[in-house]
């Protein structure tokens, strides 16, 4: 566009000229860029809206923040914010584990097994988690017992009633997890698969065995794949928590809706555990980011 | 004595079957130790899957292969092959280095580390000593200085100039080359044919190159193998295989190539 206004301007010297500086040939011309009014507009609308809504919110009357700020370290708060950790933690890893053995089991030469994969696969992605949920908080209602015996005879190496062994801690954390390693294994898969056929031949052929091919060639390649969806995931998982309150999990969620039932302070609380999750999901950002980057250097 | 007149690779009767596809019809190949051997032919003659059965990267419906005289991929017991395991087939294939169309660098690891990969974690060298050696053999193929770059960076001719590096750092006797300069522009094949001729002309290596570079056959190889659907048709030195094919299906084959 440019070259063809500077050709324009001049093998026609004699027509009226729309530019501002006048032909003479030594002359510097000053540049001016287009002018993006649209930017500042939108900028300041913007910045009204923020402005207006943090106001709404600060001198709400309905909205007593002294309380948040009492509650916000207290230590029932406190303590919910710890299980949620602790499950959110045990949930990851234990889902990631599945979904690691999936995520191989789905890439299986033996077609049964590839098939049981895809049918974990399909079902812990396809049972939303509130209903995973209620089912294994609920487990006592259809198993009595758990108990590890010899298969197909009676000999009983251990047991004990469900209700003892299933918490609610122990549902939430199972319930997660299940549902992570669903998703997961499909992540870890795609790892897996993101890295060429020719490079594990090129492994083979210099005589690495399929563990140290494994170890030193894929997984190092697959890494860059998986890493950043397990660390939306682990947002994901983390937020989805809060629906553990359903069974009264004891999380941060439950705790603050169990206070919020005492002092009718509901969107206090509720500001509170937000405040929590966003300051967790920061830290968990940060450390996604810096992972990323170590991961992705080459 | 009869150890070094013996081939250093000898094929006998290979078939080789993909579902009900045959593509390897009795294949015969006996190439002596220290000798560069071409093999040319037509996409889907099945050039490229000799050459991979030799380091047991194909396996074989029937026959048989020996490199220094050892049984490739199988074991005889009662008239019958078995296959290797996987562990031990690794261990065969320690002799033999092997190039890719593609390169199939490492894509995580600089140039340095890709050749010095395997010598560290397969054969247990010490770090210092394979890394020295690695940057040495970076050296022979002309990639001094570019020892700490990783393969997203070079060229194709310099990738595959560095996997011909990372081949020979375990200290092959065999090198195989499948199409090695099939996936390089024009002007890059040069500077990997000149490595490859180095290596052919310093000798004490067996080289089995499958190629479509009738040039570099000619000038390079001791023995061309003209193979077609499956089955080698022709074989012998270039100036016969290629300037004087006896073969009428050599002969169309390299007037399509040569125009």
């Amino acid at each position: 566009m440019t070259s063809t206004e500077h050709a324009a301007t001049a093998t026609a010297p004699a027509g009226p000229s729309p530019r501002r500086t006048p032909r003479r040939p030594a002359r510097r011309r000053d540049v001016v860029p287009v002018r993006h009014w649209g930017r500042g507009i939108a900028t300041a609308v913007v910045v009204l809206l923020v402005v207006l809504t943090g106001r709404a919110l600060v001198t709400n009357p309905h909205i007593e923040w002294s309380v948040v700020g009492d509650y916000l370290l207290d230590a029932a708060v406190l303590e919910g914010l710890w299980l949620t950790l602790k499950m959110t933690a045990l949930g990851m890893v234990i889902g990631l584990v599945l979904a690691v053995l999936v995520g191989v089991m789905r890439t299986a030469r033996s077609r049964v097994v590839a098939a049981v994969a895809w049918a974990w696969i399909f079902v812990f992605r396809g049972v939303p988690l509130v209903v995973l949920l209620v089912l294994l908080g609920n487990l006592g209602l259809f198993v009595t017992d758990l108990s590890l015996t010899v298969p197909f005879t009676d000999v009983e190496l251990w047991s004990r009633p469900v209700k003892e062994v299933v918490t609610p801690f122990v549902a939430s954390v199972l319930a997660l997890a299940l549902a992570g390693s669903g998703y997961m294994a499909e992540v870890v898969r795609s790892g897996l698969i993101s890295v060429g056929t020719g490079q594990r031949e090129a492994a083979k052929a210099l005589g690495l065995d399929e563990a140290r091919t494994l170890r030193l060639v894929v997984l190092p390649q697959a890494l860059r794949v998986i890493v950043p969806p397990l660390g939306n995931e682990l947002v994901g998982m983390l937020k989805a928590s809060a629906i553990v309150s359903v069974i009264a999990g004891g999380d941060l969620m439950t705790t603050v809706l169990g206070i919020s039932g005492v002092t009718f302070r509901t969107i206090e609380m509720l500001l509170v555990a937000s405040i929590w999750y966003l300051l967790v999901i920061a830290v968990l950002s940060a450390g996604q980011f810096l992972l990323e980057r170590k991961v992705a250097e080459r | 004595m009869s150890e070094t007149d013996r081939p250093m690779i000898e094929a006998r009767g290979l078939d080789k079957h993909y579902g009900h596809t045959q593509v390897l019809h009795g294949v015969d190949l006996d190439v002596a130790r220290g000798e560069t051997v071409c093999v040319i032919g037509p996409s889907g003659s099945g050039k490229s899957t000799l050459l991979r059965t030799l380091n047991h990267l194909e396996d074989i419906s029937a026959g048989s292969i020996r490199i220094g005289g050892e049984l490739i991929g199988y074991r005889e017991k009662g008239g019958r092959l078995h296959e290797l395991r996987e562990r031990e087939a690794c261990r065969q294939r320690l002799d033999i280095g092997m190039v890719f169309q593609h390169f199939n660098l490492f894509g995580h690891l600089t140039a340095l580390e890709n050749v010095a990969l395997a010598p560290i974690k397969v054969k247990r060298e010490k770090p210092q000593q394979a890394r020295a050696y690695a940057a040495e053999l970076l050296a022979r193929v002309g990639l001094a200085g570019k020892e700490d770059v990783h393969p997203s960076r070079l060229s194709g001719g310099q990738q595959q100039r560095v996997a011909i590096a990372r081949a020979m750092a375990m200290r092959p006797q065999v090198m195989l080359f499948d199409e090695p300069t099939s996936a390089l522009d024009p002007e890059l094949v040069g500077e990997v044919l000149a490595v490859m001729r180095d290596l052919a002309e310093t000798g004490g290596i067996t080289m089995v190159v499958v190629t479509h570079e009738i040039g570099f056959a000619r000038e390079v190889s001791d023995r061309v193998v003209f193979m077609d659907a499956g089955r080698v048709v022709e074989v012998g030195p270039p100036a016969q295989v290629l300037d004087a094919p006896r073969e009428e299906r050599t002969r169309a084959f390299l007037s399509a190539v040569l125009r």
